[in-house]
């Protein structure tokens, strides 16, 4: 199928209804310039992804958008960094493989002297009472407002 | 000459402290600068001195890393070579929960007050929805009192700075499992030095990465438990205090 971006790009995925589950203690660190294209990722990014490092430096971050994942969610995230806040929400992500992951993910702006750099984005592993009510939630605002 | 004063951060065990006495005594030398090193069994008491601008140079936890650079003006240095901060939650051998989900609401915590491991011991349980609402926490003074809580059946989980858990006696440690172990990788202790030693950073700096190429100095980070010391850069310092700024709610 083909993914669109809020930017108008478009570009073939797979999709394989299939969960990997998040690992525990982990933490996947990304960091991004101000139009998000990945500057920094750790090793715990690169396993969960399925993509190595070099594939994920310089790329846009939304290339873990799942088409399951409502366009109203990454607004609401992108209108709240911008305006200098930290950002919460349960993100459902897409690997390489087509195969999903569950995170609970929160991205802060890197303010250096006063100036926005970039972001920071650390993702863990949610609790699966969360991950259900997310499935459902997200479910119901693509039918009402489909992307 | 003026005598400046290096601290640690409160959350080592005695054989880590006592490579903290010998680094002093390199560190007077090597600067050919006086300097007292104070510890603090407490965080609190610590936190209070560093209020009161009474610490010039200090090893400081992550967490505390960020008040110390935001709020009073210190540099980072240096930070410890192939090392991190991790966090251990671990319960009695015979305990009944095998994992994270087993936990239920309710479930008793001992912790201290380090609070980079108390944060990242309370993420490793929201997986099973559990919370500082809904978990019954009592903070005590050491690594040792968090082993005791469990081995007296007062504690259900114990959080514990990784390598405190290492550090204590086999006879301890054999009566306890880890229940999970955090893989954070980018997390670390930081040496930090305030507004009246700054000007002391580039030799001290130079002096810190040449340690494990001189045979003294290689001594006195055998005592500390370090292979080595990297140079931290600013941006190194913003990046880890970003990364603590997530994690906090």
């Amino acid at each position: 199928m083909f993914i669109t971006y809020h930017d108008g790009s478009s570009r073939e995925i797979t999709i394989i209804d299939q969960e990997v589950p998040y690992p525990d203690g982990k933490l996947i660190v990304s960091r991004t310039d101000t139009a998000g294209v990945i500057t920094h990722a750790n090793q715990a990014f690169i396993e969960m992804s399925g993509y190595s490092l070099d594939e994920l430096i310089g790329i846009n971050h939304n290339i873990l958008r799942h088409p399951d994942m409502p366009a109203a969610a990454f607004k609401d995230l992108w209108v709240t960094i911008q305006s200098g806040k930290k950002w919460h929400g349960y993100v459902k992500n897409l690997r390489k493989d087509g195969a999903f992951y569950w995170v609970k993910a929160t991205v802060i702006p890197n303010i250096r002297n006063g100036e926005l750099m970039g972001y920071t984005s650390v993702r863990r592993k949610p609790s699966r009472s969360k991950v259900d009510a997310c499935t459902a939630l997200y479910a119901q605002m693509k039918m009402d407002m489909p992307s | 000459m003026q005598t400046y004063t290096l601290s640690v951060s409160p959350d080592f065990s005695p054989e880590h402290l006592s490579g903290w006495f010998i680094f002093n005594t390199w560190l007077q030398k090597s600067l050919a600068t006086p300097f007292h090193l104070e510890l603090y069994d407490e965080f609190e008491l610590q936190r209070r001195d560093i209020q009161l601008d009474k610490i010039d140079l200090i090893y400081a936890n992550p967490y505390d890393a960020a008040m110390l650079v935001r709020e009073k003006g210190f540099k980072a240095v240096a930070r410890p070579a192939n090392t991190s901060d991790e966090a251990v939650i671990a319960v009695l051998n015979g305990s009944a929960y095998l994992n994270i989900d087993d936990l239920k609401e309710g479930a008793k915590v001992a912790t201290t007050h380090d609070p980079d491991v108390h944060m990242m011991g309370m993420i490793m349980l929201e997986p099973a929805d559990l919370d500082r609402s809904n978990v019954i926490v009592t903070p005590v003074h050491s690594y040792v009192i968090v082993a005791k809580q469990l081995l007296k059946g007062e504690a259900d989980i114990g959080f514990f700075l990784k390598d405190a858990f290492h550090d204590l006696s086999d006879l301890i440690r054999g009566q306890m499992r880890v229940l999970v172990e955090s893989q954070i990788d980018v997390i670390h202790h930081t040496l930090l030095a305030g507004p009246n030693v700054q000007h002391l950073i580039p030799q001290l700096l130079g002096n810190l990465l040449n340690m494990q190429d001189d045979a003294k100095g290689k001594a006195v980070l055998e005592s500390m438990q370090m292979t080595g010391w990297l140079k931290m850069e600013q941006e190194d310092t913003e990046f880890m205090i970003d990364l603590i700024d997530t994690l906090i709610e």
